[in-house]
């Protein structure tokens, strides 16, 4: 049977680990490398690794630390951040990671993510989409362009046309607030979408991890959790197991 | 004579990353599609993900098949494929259109389809998902059986139950891992998947010459 994965986040800036609030007041937290080097230790499900300001920054893909984390991971391993055209795919892809997330260049170009699938497969293009609750309204956010003019379940589905393989979905507003996924989006966006779903933004204990899959979640992702306090991914999918979701538990 | 470990080389994906396995068992690999490479090695990994028709047409242009044909069944070199490698040795893939493949084990490719069952999965399926054993394989020795292992697929290996070593239940139960003699193949990536799918990569490398019957 397939296991519900829970993947450790891991937020870069300028290639340093930070932890984030609602997506502001950065905190630098230390050195990559050696938080990918514990969750590997871990035996956790996958990692994804975004540089959250790459696109703002317009900065260039930082081979040699992808490299570097690509070194320690015998699992799944998604980076985004910063990827603008498909030569940017293949650097990422060939420093070892599996996956990319894109988000602002498939946000003015959906086709974007059509040229990759038909390049790379779908099975590495994770589109992933920042949503804001304005006035009670879901809307599609990015750093660069503020509150963006397109519905985001329909940009979910453009996405899924194009041939996303999966969706990583984050609350913007519940990012790094430990208040719980945010249940109601994901609803939404659950019945619509027939391609994986990784939510993120808001996991403060292993009871959240339940409403998630309840709500449609195939996936979930986490950064402050695992940072911030003493729960581990494991202490997670035990929980989940211990009310019969399928998890794939670690022995040691 | 030590180990010469090809990973071949034919522009389908994360060949990096299953170099990086075979280096962390201790194994060497070498990452080629040159045929005095690939003539001297003593045994041939074949990875990959991407469409199968693009994966054909990629080792024709590479004048691979016959190689391959020569290397491993005539020859009889242990090998190793992975993923869509495992897909291309079937006989036939129904992924956009009929295309034929390597044909080492008569078998289809297909499409996951749940468009008649009541609960309708996702395609890819992706994700780890736990392997039972059907026969012994040494390629899973100390492992336990259903151990979870990664996959990202949406077609799938459907073949009689003679060469099959792994099932899999995704909404059908699915052939996940196959052995013909020397031949060697797992739908999902033990390249990816932590410490047993390390240990199934170190397994390879312990096999011995072409003496598994």
């Amino acid at each position: 049977m397939l296991k519900h994965r829970i993947i450790p986040c891991v937020l870069l800036k300028d290639w340093q680990l930070v932890k984030s609030i609602q997506f502001s007041s950065y905190r630098t937290i230390g050195h990559p490398i050696a938080t990918v080097r514990v969750y590997n230790a871990r035996n956790v499900d996958e990692l994804i690794v975004l540089d959250i300001d790459a696109s703002l920054n317009d900065e260039p893909i930082n081979t040699e630390i992808i490299t570097d984390i690509a070194n320690e991971c015998f699992m799944p391993l998604t980076i985004g951040g910063g990827i603008k055209s498909l030569e940017d795919v293949y650097t990422v892809l060939n420093a070892g990671a599996d996956k990319i997330a894109i988000n602002s260049k498939a946000i003015t170009n959906p086709s974007f993510i059509r040229e990759i699938a038909t390049v790379f497969g779908s099975q590495c293009v994770v589109a992933s989409i920042d949503i804001k609750k304005i006035d009670g309204v879901y809307r599609v956010y990015n750093k660069k362009m503020g509150i963006v003019d397109i519905d985001p379940v329909e940009l979910a589905c453009e996405y899924e046309a194009q041939g996303a393989g999966e969706i990583l979905l984050t609350s913007v507003d519940r990012d790094g607030t430990t208040v719980g996924y945010d249940t109601e989006l994901l609803q939404l966006f659950g019945n619509k979408i027939t391609i994986p779903i990784i939510i993120n933004g808001g996991m403060g204990n292993p009871k959240d991890s339940i409403e998630a899959l309840l709500s449609g979640a195939d996936a979930l992702a986490a950064a402050y959790i695992f940072h911030f306090s003493q729960y581990t991914p494991d202490m997670i999918k035990k929980e989940l197991a211990f009310h019969n979701f399928p998890v794939r538990l670690v022995k040691g | 004579m030590s180990d010469k470990i090809v990973i071949i080389d034919y522009g389908m994906g994360n060949l990096r990353s299953v170099q990086k396995a075979f280096e962390k068992v201790g194994a060497d690999a070498i990452i080629s599609n040159d045929h005095n490479v690939i003539q001297n090695s003593s045994k041939l990994v074949l990875p990959g993900v991407g469409a199968f028709k693009d994966a054909m047409s990629n080792l024709a242009e590479l004048d691979l098949i016959d190689l391959l044909h020569e290397e491993v069944i005539n020859k009889k070199k242990l090998f190793l494929g992975i993923c869509l490698g495992m897909q291309l040795i079937a006989r036939k893939s129904y992924e956009f259109g009929e295309t034929e493949g390597l044909g080492w084990i008569d078998a289809e490719i297909i499409r996951f389809d749940f468009s008649d069952s009541p609960i309708e999965l996702k395609v890819p399926h992706v994700g780890w998902n736990n392997v039972a054993y059907v026969n012994s394989s040494p390629l899973f020795e100390n492992i336990p059986d259903n151990s979870d292992f990664y996959f990202v697929h949406s077609y799938y290996f459907a073949s009689d139950r003679q060469y099959v070593t792994g099932i899999t239940d995704y909404g059908v139960e699915f052939i996940s891992s196959v052995q013909k003699k020397n031949i060697f193949a797992t739908q999902f990536h033990p390249e990816k998947s932590q410490t047993h799918g390390l240990k199934i990569i170190e397994n390879f490398v312990r096999l011995e010459g072409t003496s598994v019957c």
